[in-house]
């Protein structure tokens, strides 16, 4: 299969020996796993380029994307989630939070077909797809410094973030609730603080622990799993190239694929722990 | 104790606080009147649920609406009602007039900053001193609450201290701004015995040094013994009797006060015949949805008449400061 449809029988057997398919499967895997400890996973089948090299080409792109995501979902789920908890009960607080319930069923590849149907097809406002124009940083190549790349991330990471933005909206309406009861917040209030600083100050802190948690979670999973909205944007990153992957058996990449995401998740694990013990004080050590 | 000849400061009247519920109006706070004078301690004292703490945050505007809402009466501080006055004027009052303490140490400190940054805020807010002026301040308080190497304490979190601490770190910053009233409501309640006796003794030494007035929320007659000058007596949202401490204790008029003490222990009495059985007051509080009708202690009370189950009785007095509502106590006085 590696060496076409119409391959001798001669040449399969090169590709074979090439690719130490030839080998038993033990001796294959612990050549592959020697291999990936030191930061070789094999080349793509397709392209005949170092795997590790070929997604980490597309990172930048994924990555920015998942991080406009982010910013997206904290600002906006934070500041609609504090609105919503100070009037529960008004008009703006149930359209807010039946927008969010939209927002958590709505599946994500048709809200993103629906924003660009709205904003591209019929507004013609915003590019349907692509990155639009990017500047090379170094090995960095960047969409944030163009007019037309920050464009073209708008409809992109508005359907990436529309489930997070949900999910920490009633995260935050939930802590605020139970945070506003709070003997501490009453305290607060009796010490005549401002609202605004009894609520951004004293109970928002403390809301923001289990949000900051999710958040960062959820930052990893955007970076590693953004194959749905970067299919249907033909968003040049990490993963549109494991969709075209998969349709070709490219297995190399799969793999390689599948350890970075790993790794992603992992790294922000770390970090979003040591945020946390920044954030709460009864788990940080002397 | 000697009795401050002061001028009223606070003056609670017909205060109507009630919650509204699915299950009707509780009437938590049911026309309450009672006055608070410069440098004096006010003991209120009553049943979990007879209203003593709702009195005391709608004081301070605390009470939570919904489901709460202060539907009537006046609270006059310094002649202004604070009822009608704007929320950036309560704000004002709220912390440098009027401070508050609450029950619960454990959590009524943010957990998650310093103690020295929560004390600080009081100065910042309303002395407006900068940062490091404001710290400095706090550090002081610290020590005069008391707190042993208060430069180390005041950048530790509330959860490195014990609860005696924390009830200290409050009082240092309900004082901070020399605030004219003290409501300190149950302050000794969730502490051990020999903290409680701590933290009594430091707010006795401190309302000496600072002349504060203290309305002290409790259900302990022994703190009420102990602290305060006068003492209002409620039950189910309602001033039942009001008296000066000592005159209270000697000449108690209406049952549920005399419940209430027959319900403390005596040390002390060894034989058995000098042990007084200890007597409970039969019953529960009512409803305070749901209200008997006439006297609201009727239900529970040993002594009730046919007139208490039928017409509820006003709060009366012979004019030396003595309240006290209840029926027998309306004959007496109709008959002398």
């Amino acid at each position: 299969m590696l060496a076409g449809k119409y391959a001798t029988q001669a040449e399969r057997e090169h590709v074979r020996i090439v690719y130490g398919l030839d080998k038993p499967y033990y001796v294959q895997y612990a050549n592959f796993l020697t291999n990936a400890v030191k930061g070789n996973f094999g080349k793509s089948y397709i392209s005949q380029v170092d795997a590790l090299d070929t997604i980490l080409e597309r990172f930048p792109a994924t990555f920015e994307l998942a991080l406009s995501a982010i910013f997206i979902s904290i600002t906006g789920g934070v500041l609609l989630g504090v609105v919503v908890s100070i009037k529960p009960h008004g008009i703006l607080s149930r359209l807010i939070m039946a927008g969010s319930l939209g927002g958590i069923s709505i599946p994500t590849f048709f809200m993103g077909i629906l924003w660009v149907m709205v904003f591209a097809v019929y507004l013609e406002w915003l590019p349907a797809f692509g990155r639009g124009d990017t500047v090379q940083l170094g090995s960095w190549r960047t969409g944030f410094l163009t007019l037309d790349g920050l464009k073209h991330f708008i409809m992109p990471a508005l359907t990436l973030s529309g489930y997070q933005l949900a999910v920490l909206l009633r995260l935050t309406r939930a802590g605020m609730r139970e945070v506003l009861s709070e003997e501490y917040i009453k305290t607060a209030w009796a010490k005549g603080l401002s609202p605004f600083k009894v609520i951004i100050k004293h109970a928002l802190r403390n809301v923001l622990i289990p949000v900051v948690t999710i958040a960062g979670l959820s930052f990893g999973e955007l970076i590693a799993f953004s194959i749905v909205t970067e299919s249907i944007f033909q968003w040049p990153g990490m993963g549109n190239l494991l969709l075209i992957s998969i349709f070709e058996n490219d297995h190399p990449v799969i793999v390689t694929y599948i350890m970075l995401a790993a790794f992603i998740i992992l790294s922000i694990n770390i970090v979003v722990d040591m945020l946390y013990a920044l954030l709460n004080p009864k788990i940080r050590y002397d | 104790m000697t009795i401050p000849a002061g001028q009223k400061i606070l003056s609670i009247q017909e205060l109507k606080t009630y919650f509204y519920s699915h299950q009707g109006v509780a009437r938590a706070v049911d026309g309450v009147s009672f006055d608070l004078n410069k440098g004096e301690v006010l003991g209120v004292v009553g049943e979990s649920g007879c209203g003593k703490s709702v009195t005391a945050q709608s004081v301070m505007q605390l009470v939570p609406d919904p489901p709460g809402k202060i539907v009537g009466g006046k609270i006059l501080f310094h002649e202004k009602n604070l009822l009608t006055l704007p929320q950036k004027e309560i704000r004002k009052i709220r912390g440098s007039g009027i401070a508050m303490i609450f029950q619960e140490p454990m959590t009524s400190l943010n957990p998650v900053f310093t103690i020295g940054n929560q004390i600080s805020e009081m100065f910042r807010i309303h002395k407006g001193y900068g940062k490091k002026q404001a710290l400095l301040a706090a550090t002081e308080m610290l020590d005069r609450v008391q707190i042993p190497s208060p430069h180390k304490r005041v950048h530790e979190y509330p959860h490195q201290l014990s609860g005696g601490m924390r009830q200290r770190v409050m009082i240092a910053m309900a004082l901070s701004c020399d605030p004219e009233i003290l409501i300190a409501d149950e302050p000794t309640t969730a502490l051990d015995v020999t903290v409680q006796a701590q933290i009594l003794d430091l707010m006795q030494t401190l309302k000496r040094e600072y002349n504060t007035a203290i309305q002290l929320i409790t259900h302990d007659l022994g703190v009420i013994a102990e602290m305060t000058d006068r003492v209002v007596v409620m039950y189910a949202g309602q001033v039942v009797e009001e008296a000066k401490t000592r005159e209270l204790f000697k000449n108690t008029l209406h049952p549920y006060t005399r419940g209430l003490l027959k319900s403390i222990p005596v040390l002390g009495k060894r034989t058995a015949s000098d042990r007084q059985e200890l007597t409970e007051i039969k019953g529960m509080i009512p409803s305070l949805t749901n209200l008997p009708k006439g006297c609201r202690f009727s239900n529970r009370c040993p002594q009730a008449m046919d007139i208490c189950t039928q017409q509820a009785p006003e709060l009366t007095g012979d004019g030396s400061g003595h309240n006290v509502r209840c029926w027998l106590h309306n004959r007496i006085q109709d008959h002398g």
